[in-house]
């Protein structure tokens, strides 16, 4: 689950003295990455032979695959200077869609045929949300906060309807919970492979590739990359539209994992998924930040959860741990930025 | 020193914002090779009118001519197209992205291969030629991989003119571009828009500053109130000629 992320926004360097250490201390991810290190370290010794077994890894990286597939997303729009909040709901609706669709053609035991029909239609339905929203961020006239406040409601408001606010049954096949769900390659769960997959690849678009440029830009200065002849709208409509598309995603992940719609289960998925792309590094100010840094940021409280769990502290300290770990991380980051601007 | 026939015109234009009339019937008139200055009072509508010539907002009326074809812009990229650049008194760069990046951003060099159809950029290609255009203007970057935010104003001016020079084959715009410059990246600014005047490009120089204006412009035409109300030769005139013409008090003077 490593990215190659060449961060494009690398911090100053001008010490000649070991230039290589300097610039991998200014880099956000090597700090995070510290953390994370730190953390996994203290409940390797506190809870000796019980944290560092396959079992408790393998049960961190799956109960982290879908925030880390959301929080791919929410590192696009974060880093164009945007939030989205809906994403919760987008991914019930989406779940919501792709139940109803399985409910109506076999149920529990339906084909691989309706399981397919099912994946499409919760990504579609993603998709097409994250994109509606996009474009009304895109009109510059209603801050993203608001779109996707009104679309949290919204989203959610309509899957209560179309399910009377019950999570339906048989809303999934056998078929994908017992492959996507529990099955596993060469050992590794298929949710991780899954979330392993879409983080490399949209890690490396985002560093390599012209649509992480413009994202990048848009993020920075976004009347600048207008008048580099970047059409910013359009731009955005595409972010939020992955966006979407990463929370259709996650809602097929859920779906298969948990077998039900969770309708009132999702609530607190967008405060979780920035709080983990925040932890990474990336800033909510825009312009930058990384993939790299997402799983980094997602990790964290994953491992936190586990780990004070097997050393026997109530697991809620969590997230008193993460509340103080973020506006910590926020503020060295606000220090760092005053730092580097000059003028 | 100007050849005869204008590389860059401007006849009647006119802009309105709501009750503002910023533009009524301006004229503008620029050569290859030349550098010439347009100044006039706050309000005067300088900003319009190189707004209007690069593309950035569409004139209510009047008529632009490139090589003397009629042209109307539909945005700044499509006055990229016909090799006109603008230098904004923002300096309009992306502070968290490289300079390299700055300068290709929206005309990016992509690898090859298979890698073509996915725009993945060809990062070293983008570096390499950027350092090569800061060289041929005498600027020197230590480090190619920082972002613009931690460079010294005078290196983001750099920046943001050697991407204007990259790309321009025709007309530069400059708006103000020594407003926030001490005194010796001025004078090397300066130099630069010599040398480019020197490669046959035409730029064009909004400035307050007089003594700037006479010392590198070879024209200068003077805005009032929406208007041209005069042209020099900047080797026959004076300051006190020019806020002359600027403040209306040499109203005879008018030219064109």
């Amino acid at each position: 689950m490593t990215t190659t992320d060449q961060v494009p926004d690398a911090p100053p360097v001008r010490g000649e003295s070991v230039p290589w250490l300097r610039r991998a201390l200014q880099l956000n991810e090597v700090w995070t990455f510290g953390i994370l290190v730190l953390l996994v370290a203290f409940f390797s010794i506190a809870a000796p032979g019980k944290f560092f077994t396959t079992y408790d890894l393998t049960q961190i990286a799956v109960n982290a695959a879908i925030y880390l597939v959301l929080g791919v997303g929410m590192t696009y729009v974060i880093i164009t200077a945007g939030i989205d909040l809906s994403i919760g709901s987008v991914l019930v609706l989406s779940a919501v869609a792709a139940a109803e669709y399985n409910i109506h053609h076999g149920g529990a035991t339906s084909s691989w045929g309706t399981v397919a029909v099912c994946i499409v239609i919760a990504i579609v339905v993603g998709t097409a949300w994250g994109a509606f929203q996009g474009a009304l961020v895109a009109t510059g006239k209603i801050p993203s906060l608001i779109v996707t406040l009104g679309g949290l409601g919204a989203a959610l408001g309509l899957a209560e309807i179309a399910t009377g606010g019950q999570d339906p049954a048989n809303a999934v096949s056998v078929h994908l919970q017992n492959s996507l769900g529990y099955g596993k390659l060469l050992g590794i769960p298929w949710l991780v492979i899954m979330a392993a997959v879409v983080t490399l690849v949209f890690g490396l678009i985002l560093a390599t590739t012209r649509f992480g440029t413009y994202t990048y830009a848009i993020g920075s200065n976004p009347a600048a990359t207008r008048r580099a002849g970047i059409s910013v709208g359009r731009h955005l409509i595409k972010v939020y539209a992955l966006m979407g598309l990463m929370a259709g995603l996650g809602a097929v992940m859920w779906l298969a994992s948990y077998g039900t719609t969770s309708i009132a289960g999702h609530s607190t998925d967008n405060l979780k998924v920035i709080t983990a792309v925040v932890l990474g590094g990336t800033s909510l100010f825009g312009g930058r930040g990384s993939v790299l840094g997402t799983v980094i940021g997602v990790f964290i409280p994953a491992v936190l959860a586990t780990g004070l769990i097997i050393i026997g502290v109530q697991q809620y300290w969590q997230d008193v741990a993460v509340g103080a770990v973020l506006v910590a991380a926020v503020y060295i980051d606000q220090l760092r930025r005053q730092r580097r601007d000059r003028g | 020193m100007a050849p005869s026939t204008p590389l860059l015109t401007a006849n009647g234009v006119t802009k309105r914002f709501g009750h503002v009339q910023a533009l009524q019937g301006a004229d503008f008139a620029a050569y290859a090779g030349e550098v010439v200055a347009l100044i006039g009072d706050n309000g005067a509508g300088k900003s319009t009118l190189v707004n209007v010539l690069s593309g950035t907002m569409r004139p209510d009326s009047g008529h632009i001519e490139l090589d003397g074809r009629p042209v109307s812009f539909t945005g700044p990229s499509d006055a990229q197209r016909h090799g006109l650049e603008t230098v904004y008194q923002d300096l309009s760069l992306a502070p968290d992205l490289d300079p390299a990046t700055n300068l290709y951003l929206g005309r990016e060099i992509f690898r090859g291969g298979l890698l073509r159809p996915l725009h993945v950029l060809d990062r070293p290609a983008m570096r390499r030629s950027a350092a090569t255009a800061f060289a041929e203007l005498g600027i020197e970057l230590r480090d190619m991989t920082v972002p613009v935010a931690a460079l010294s104003g005078g290196q983001r001016q750099s920046v943001a003119v050697a991407r204007a020079v990259a790309f321009a084959r025709k007309v530069i715009f400059m708006d103000e571009p020594t407003a926030a410059l001490g005194v010796v990246q001025r004078g090397r600014v300066l130099d630069t828009v010599r040398r480019v005047r020197d490669r046959g490009v035409c730029v064009v120089l909004i400035s307050h500053n007089m003594p700037e204006v006479l010392a590198v412009a070879d024209r200068v035409e003077v805005l009032r109130l929406g208007r041209r109300v005069a042209s020099f030769q900047a080797a026959d005139t004076s300051i006190d000629e020019l806020v002359g013409a600027m403040t209306g008090a040499l109203d005879d003077k008018e030219a064109s």
